[in-house]
């Protein structure tokens, strides 16, 4: 078959037929089959979302386990070396397999909504990306549950996890899942950023993108060149452990503030790449519920990349009190505290945007706009501890636990519930209970302030963190009791989200296309959007295509009814990576079992190198090869090959 | 824009044309992220001798008789690949054969000499961080350039099953891509554990 190597996309309108051709050509195939192979980012983001959410349980368990041990002094329902794995598995699953994933979901399930293409980028990576997480996920857990957690705390200080002082297996179920893991948030990374440039409805120029699309592009930005960080200091720390060699002992000339700082060059972007995403929901779904445009889109816009560029050259603001040099301190301290300024940006305009709007009380609002009292909280704090001789006095006590809940929870979960609230009725067709979201909002609000709040007091008062549990001399007590009772309350909180979810699933109202009455491309297809999103490729005119009428621009009509057919394979558009002018065809890869398999044999690999058998871990990485080896083939209806073989 | 964009639609590339695509982005993209994981490793070796005692140095002199003409061969690889992609941009087909067959012959012996330079050492990966440095550093290095190898194996059975042509052929391009950061790396990675010493970074 001659396949021409130019074409002038047809253009047209939404049809029966064109809607029925459209699903034939993008449907995933019914069945085990499917679910394996299924490169649709709609399916992918659910099941990102469905799985942090599960692992965002597990690390709400187990903290629940540590508040009963820490209710009252000198309790022994935990011993240490259970503690230990606790906070420390804690920390791990909620930062790097609750936090971070589930805005990749969130991000996966809408972005080609939001920019008004039939997919992603790159299908099948984002397939991979989903099914690393979830195997080094499972890898992660694997150790936890035969007693082999990390215990040395998230960031999991050398020499505490070297193998003299910590001869288990623990440090390198660790050490191992996280270089796992990371080729997850890599390849999900790179495929972020390709799609955002490459792969936006015409006209969508990047003064139009929505502020979540420039949140999760900054972040992924930072995880592509931050990552590798990580990745390196861990296997570092496992090749320390297991082959012998010095790098953090200093017996042998090694430097152990080496791990501190490849660890927290990674870490501190990552914890903006764990909120900007976080920020954009709030940017982009509170102005829905005050009825007007974001105040200051541009200046929000570019307050995100500052804050990303910025967050750069903050890591030292972790390492303190490790003895480095004064002048070296006051570069870091200075540069944490410039960052409040992009912080207070974004801050501002949303204040802006509700005072200027006329806001409608809804459970996703309450979420939305108490985030940014949280935000401000947690950032004073934050605030506070950029200061080297505050931090002095505050670091290892309980009020850096304080500010990092304050701004975890505060400006990653909150969003995210809000979020779950917005976009549930477009992921499946059914509002969420209002009714049950207020005792949802308020249980969780109240519970979590009344936890996290005193915690401050706690951590003034000199209150160490990581600690299995006090005496009553220091009058922590009455302090610790009702952060317990706190964070059970926020528990069920979060229980009731579930439930809502639960119930409304089988008998919630059903949404129709534009329930929230939203100016983004999202709503402008029925809930839940067919497998292709788009019949014709939308036109962009402005910002706010559902909105152009009441926003009162004359001439600026965006088109959704009528626009460039592409039925004639699974395809989508691609446009340039400013203006986005149409620039090419894309022909998008069919279901694929390759990246299921690829993990699989990268599974094989971690295990036999954890259990250094040599031979799994050749047959392992020969599986990961024929697995690249099948999905790069070059395939004549990818246009990847010359036709004369098609 | 709208306007002109459904009136007067322009005829656009069906998939991608030469470099022009998706994939070159993709590929682009990995060359950053393993760049930063060079950055990094070179950065544990400056950080770490920037710190340590006198005397942390093993090697205050490095004999460069291999290793400086081992890195100009993988240098000169890379010319080598670019002149094999051009055999496909031409039209020329036994040249993109010989020139990604020899990429791969220098490759190999890159990593041959290499071997000898190991061997020749007096320390082991467990003497001592500038050991464990010099080895994994080197061995991550070592590792991309299997990775590499493969990749201009496969490239080269495509090419002799002629699946490509001028306008087809981004996979054969990004291979390239990928084998001059390879020895781009090389080149760092040479400079810092054998030229710097002569520049008194470490004495």
């Amino acid at each position: 078959m001659r396949q021409p190597d130019f074409r002038t996309p047809a253009i047209g309108i939404t049809s029966l037929e064109l809607e029925a051709r459209l699903l034939r050509l993008w449907e995933t195939s019914p069945g085990l089959k499917g679910f394996l192979t299924s490169v649709d980012h709609k399916q992918i983001g659910i099941r990102y979302i469905v799985t942090a959410f599960a692992f965002l349980a597990l690390g709400g368990i187990e903290a629940l386990a540590m508040r009963l041990q820490l209710a009252g002094p000198n309790l022994t329902l935990l011993t240490p070396a259970e503690y230990n794995q606790l906070f420390s598995t804690h920390g791990m699953t909620m930062i790097f397999l609750y936090a971070a994933p589930v805005l990749s979901g969130f991000s996966n399930y809408l972005w080609p909504l939001l920019l008004g293409s039939r997919d992603m980028a790159f299908p099948r990576l984002n397939a991979l990306s989903y099914w690393i997480y979830l195997a080094s996920g499972l890898f992660l857990y694997a150790g936890f549950l035969t007693g082999n957690g990390p215990n040395d705390g998230w960031f999991n200080y050398v020499p505490y996890a070297s193998r003299d002082f910590n001869p288990g297996l623990n440090e390198d179920f660790y050490a191992l899942g996280m270089v796992f893991l990371g080729i997850s948030t890599t390849v999900g990374a790179a495929n972020f950023i390709v799609t955002a440039f490459r792969t936006r409805a015409p006209g969508m120029s990047i003064n139009r993108l929505p502020i979540m699309v420039w949140g999760t592009l900054t972040a992924s930005v930072a995880n592509v060149i931050v990552v590798p960080a990580v990745s390196l200091a861990f296997f570092m720390l496992w090749m320390d452990r297991q082959f012998g060699t010095q790098f953090f002992d200093p017996a042998g000339g090694g430097q152990p503030l080496l791990w501190q700082h490849l660890f927290w060059i990674f870490g501190h972007p990552w914890v903006y790449a764990i909120v900007l995403p976080a920020m954009g929901m709030v940017s982009d779904g509170l102005p829905v519920f005050c009825r007007r445009p974001l105040v200051g889109y541009s200046l929000v816009a570019l307050s995100t990349v500052a804050t990303m560029i910025l967050g750069f050259g903050v890591w030292v603001h972790h390492m303190f009190a490790t003895g480095l040099p004064g002048l070296g301190l006051s570069f870091f301290s200075a540069a944490s505290i410039v960052i409040i300024l992009p912080s207070a940006v974004a801050v501002f305009a949303w204040i802006a945007t509700i005072r200027l709007g006329r806001p409608v009380i809804t459970t996703a609002f309450l979420f939305f706009s108490s985030m940014i009292l949280l935000f401000v909280i947690g950032g004073v704090s934050g605030f506070m501890t950029a200061s080297v001789p505050v931090d002095w006095q505050l670091t290892d006590t309980y009020f850096v636990v304080a500010h990092l809940h304050y701004v975890l929870i505060g400006i990653n979960v909150f969003p995210v519930v809000g979020a779950t609230y917005f976009w549930f009725p477009k992921m499946t067709g059914r509002m969420l209970d209002e009714q049950l979201g207020r005792w949802n909002f308020w249980t969780m609000f109240l519970g979590f302030n009344l936890a996290f709040l005193p915690m401050h007091l706690t951590g003034l008062l000199g209150m160490p963190r990581r600690v299995y549990t006090y005496n009553d001399y220091g009058g922590w007590h009455a302090l610790n009791l009702i952060t317990s009772i706190g964070a059970f309350v926020f528990a069920i909180g979060v229980l009731l989200l579930f439930v809502n979810v639960l119930r409304s699933l089988r008998s919630g109202a059903v949404a129709g296309k534009n329930p929230w009455d939203a100016p983004t491309l999202e709503w402008s297809v029925s809930s839940p959007p067919p497998p292709y999103n788009f019949a014709v490729i939308p036109t962009l005119a402005s910002r706010h295509p559902l909105w152009e009428d009441r926003l009162g621009n004359q001439g600026v009509v965006s088109n959704m009814e009528r626009g460039m057919l592409l039925d004639e394979g699974k395809e989508t558009i691609a446009t340039t990576a400013l203006d986005a002018a149409p620039d090419m065809v894309l022909e998008m890869p069919e279901d694929s079992a390759a990246p299921v398999l690829l993990t699989l044999g990268l599974a094989v690999l971690f295990v036999a190198l954890l259990l250094k058998v040599w031979l799994a871990v050749g047959i392992g990485a020969a599986i990961a090869a024929l697995a690249l080896l099948a999905w790069f083939w070059p395939r004549s209806e990818l246009r990847e090959r010359t036709p004369a073989h098609g | 824009m709208v306007e002109a964009a459904l009136s007067k639609p322009e005829n656009l590339p069906v998939g991608p044309i030469g470099r022009h695509g998706v994939g070159w982005w993709g590929i682009s993209t990995l060359i950053v992220s393993e760049a930063a994981l060079f950055g990094y490793l070179l950065f544990a070796y400056f950080y770490t001798g920037a710190t340590a005692p006198a005397g942390w140095l093993l090697e205050p002199a490095p004999r460069l008789t291999l290793a400086l003409p081992n890195t100009i061969l993988l240098l000169l690889s890379s010319v080598v690949a670019w002149w094999a992609e051009q055999g496909i941009v031409k039209r020329r087909r036994p040249q993109a054969l010989i020139g990604f067959g020899v990429a791969f012959l220098m490759g190999a012996g890159f990593i041959a000499v290499q071997w000898l330079e190991w061997r020749s050492k007096t320390f082991s990966l467990g003497t001592s961080s500038y050991a464990s440095l010099y080895f994994v550093t080197g061995g991550v290095h070592i590792a991309h350039v299997l990775v590499g190898l493969v990749i201009l194996i496969v490239i080269f059975g495509w090419t002799a099953l002629d699946f490509f042509s001028p306008r087809r052929r981004l996979v054969v391009s990004a291979a390239v891509l990928y084998w001059y950061f390879i020895t781009i790396a090389s080149v760092l990675v040479f400079s810092t554990y054998y030229l710097t010493p002569y520049l008194g970074f470490g004495q």
